[in-house]
């Protein structure tokens, strides 16, 4: 009994393997401005240690199609940590969510309600949900790159 | 990296993992409310994102990435305000003046703040002498002796929460011998006690958490300044003379009238209280008896409820209290002897 477990959770990991196509990887960098020896100034990113409210973060998501069959349908979903302020930068083609996930659209397109019941168009501190939906399949093989930009509240 | 491989069962990871999301995103606002100070020091951001997609046989599959965890660290930041809607109005050598000051901890983690007085700073006419600084212990933005805590720098440096701020109240004595109109500085600084200096220095395991300690824009020292007014009115005489002979002229000639006039102009801000003009009698002259007058209007010699009085040497006028800007005109007559 002992090893016929042991046989079932050796083989449920290979058996993913096997299938393995699609990879996605998350990073998240600081962004901010160095100054340079010669008195200019450049942008610097970099990997932080730790943050502090009012950092800006360029959040990059790298997939790879590693697999042999093209993957349609795709779509990747980054919901925004509630300690971040989503402020815009995305890649194109990105679809936000204001209400948790539960509805999708272009930024200008979504309300938020107000307290007293009122309306209002949703700025990018209400997104909750980042989305990329891609029309074509992503072809064996084929890697890319998504960003959006964010502030640590 | 997870992996799940086809069918109802992947769909299904594909909804926990929204839900768990969603779990994360409503704790976090309640953890975390809105607050000017900022996400609390020593929380953790995590960032992960998941890739769905339909499968050539059917079915769908996802992914979720990476887990990217940031440690938030302690911001050191801390604001000072003079909460005085404007100079506080004093007089010279008055004790216990008050100058109220309003201390905010802008950082994301509790901070102890050390406090400090500065009396010397310029920028005024005079240094008051700061003798103590309270803490308002009862929260209710007023000095209340007797209630609220003495401060004693290094003993009951006040903590405050991230966003948390206490009113600071500076007593002091004003100086003597001032003027009218000048005004007394004192500076309240609030330190904080983790460290301070240019905004990005840090502190290494300082802060709030275990993480670092970072000197946000403030600086993580604040200072305001507030000020004293003296108000003091001062009080100048003028006195004309004309003469008047019995000839119809103006020499001064045994028999001539001599009419005084004592104008006193009040000056400042304020009010001068009992106000007494007197003036002896030259000698060389006798006075007239009854020429006294106040604004035009005549008072007796005699010790009585009118102002006015003659003692035999000289005049004297009670003018009570005069506000500043104020100006009384008084007369006598001698005659040359």
């Amino acid at each position: 009994m002992k090893m016929y477990l042991a046989l079932l959770a050796l083989a449920a990991p290979s058996a993913a393997w096997a299938a393995d196509s699609v990879s996605l990887t998350s990073e998240v960098l600081v962004e901010y401005v160095k100054q340079q020896a010669d008195g200019s100034s450049r942008v610097v990113r970099e990997e932080p240690k730790v943050v502090t409210p009012g950092d800006k973060l360029v959040f990059l998501l790298s997939y790879r199609n590693g697999g042999a069959q093209p993957a349609g349908g795709f779509v990747v979903t980054n919901p925004i940590p509630p300690e971040v302020a989503f402020s815009g930068g995305e890649s194109e083609g990105a679809i936000v969510s204001v209400d948790g996930g539960k509805s999708w659209g272009p930024l200008p397109s979504l309300k938020v309600a107000n307290a007293d019941g009122s309306v209002r168009p949703a700025t990018p501190d209400d997104v909750t949900h980042i989305r990329w939906s891609f029309a074509q399949p992503i072809e064996a093989g084929r890697a890319g790159q998504l960003s959006f930009r964010g502030v640590v509240k | 990296m997870r992996y799940q491989p086809m069918g109802a069962k992947s769909r299904a990871f594909t909804n926990k993992a929204v839900i768990a999301a969603a779990t994360l995103a409503s704790a976090g606002a309640f953890a975390s409310p809105a607050m000017a100070a900022g996400t609390p020091a020593g929380t953790n951001i995590d960032n992960v994102a998941t890739a769905t997609w339909e499968l050539p046989s059917g079915g769908e599959s996802s992914v979720d990435s990476n887990v990217v965890s940031l440690k938030v660290d302690e911001l050191l930041d801390v604001t000072v305000a003079s909460t005085d809607p404007g100079d506080v109005v004093t007089q010279p050598g008055l004790p216990s003046q008050l100058l109220s000051y309003r201390i905010t901890n802008a950082g994301n983690g509790p901070e102890k703040f050390g406090l400090s007085a500065i009396a010397n700073s310029g920028g005024d006419q005079f240094d008051p002498s700061v003798t103590a600084i309270f803490l308002d212990t009862n929260g209710n933005g007023a000095f209340d002796a007797g209630l609220d805590t003495l401060y004693s720098a290094g003993a009951n440096d006040p903590q405050l929460a991230p966003d948390q701020s206490i009113a600071v109240f500076v007593l002091s004595t004003i100086p003597l011998l001032l003027q009218d109109g000048d005004r007394g500085r004192v500076d309240l600084a609030a330190v904080a006690k983790t460290g301070s200096g240019d905004p990005g220095d840090s502190f290494a395991g300082l802060g709030e958490g275990g993480g670092d300690a970072v000197v946000g824009a403030t600086g993580a020292d604040g200072l305001d300044d507030g000020y004293y007014r003296v108000s003091a009115a001062s009080v100048s005489f003028v006195k004309a003379a004309t003469v008047a002979d019995q000839f119809g002229g103006a020499s001064q000639v045994p028999g001539a009238t001599i009419t005084y006039t004592l104008t006193a102009t009040v000056a400042g801000s304020g009010s001068l209280a009992n106000l007494r003009v007197s003036d002896s009698v030259p000698a060389g002259t006798t006075y007239t008896p009854a020429s006294i007058t106040l604004d035009g209007a005549p008072l007796s010699d005699a010790s009585d409820a009118d102002a006015g009085s003659f003692n035999g040497t000289g005049i004297s006028v009670g003018l009570g209290t005069v506000a500043a800007g104020a100006t009384r005109k008084i007369t006598f007559k001698v005659k040359i002897d």
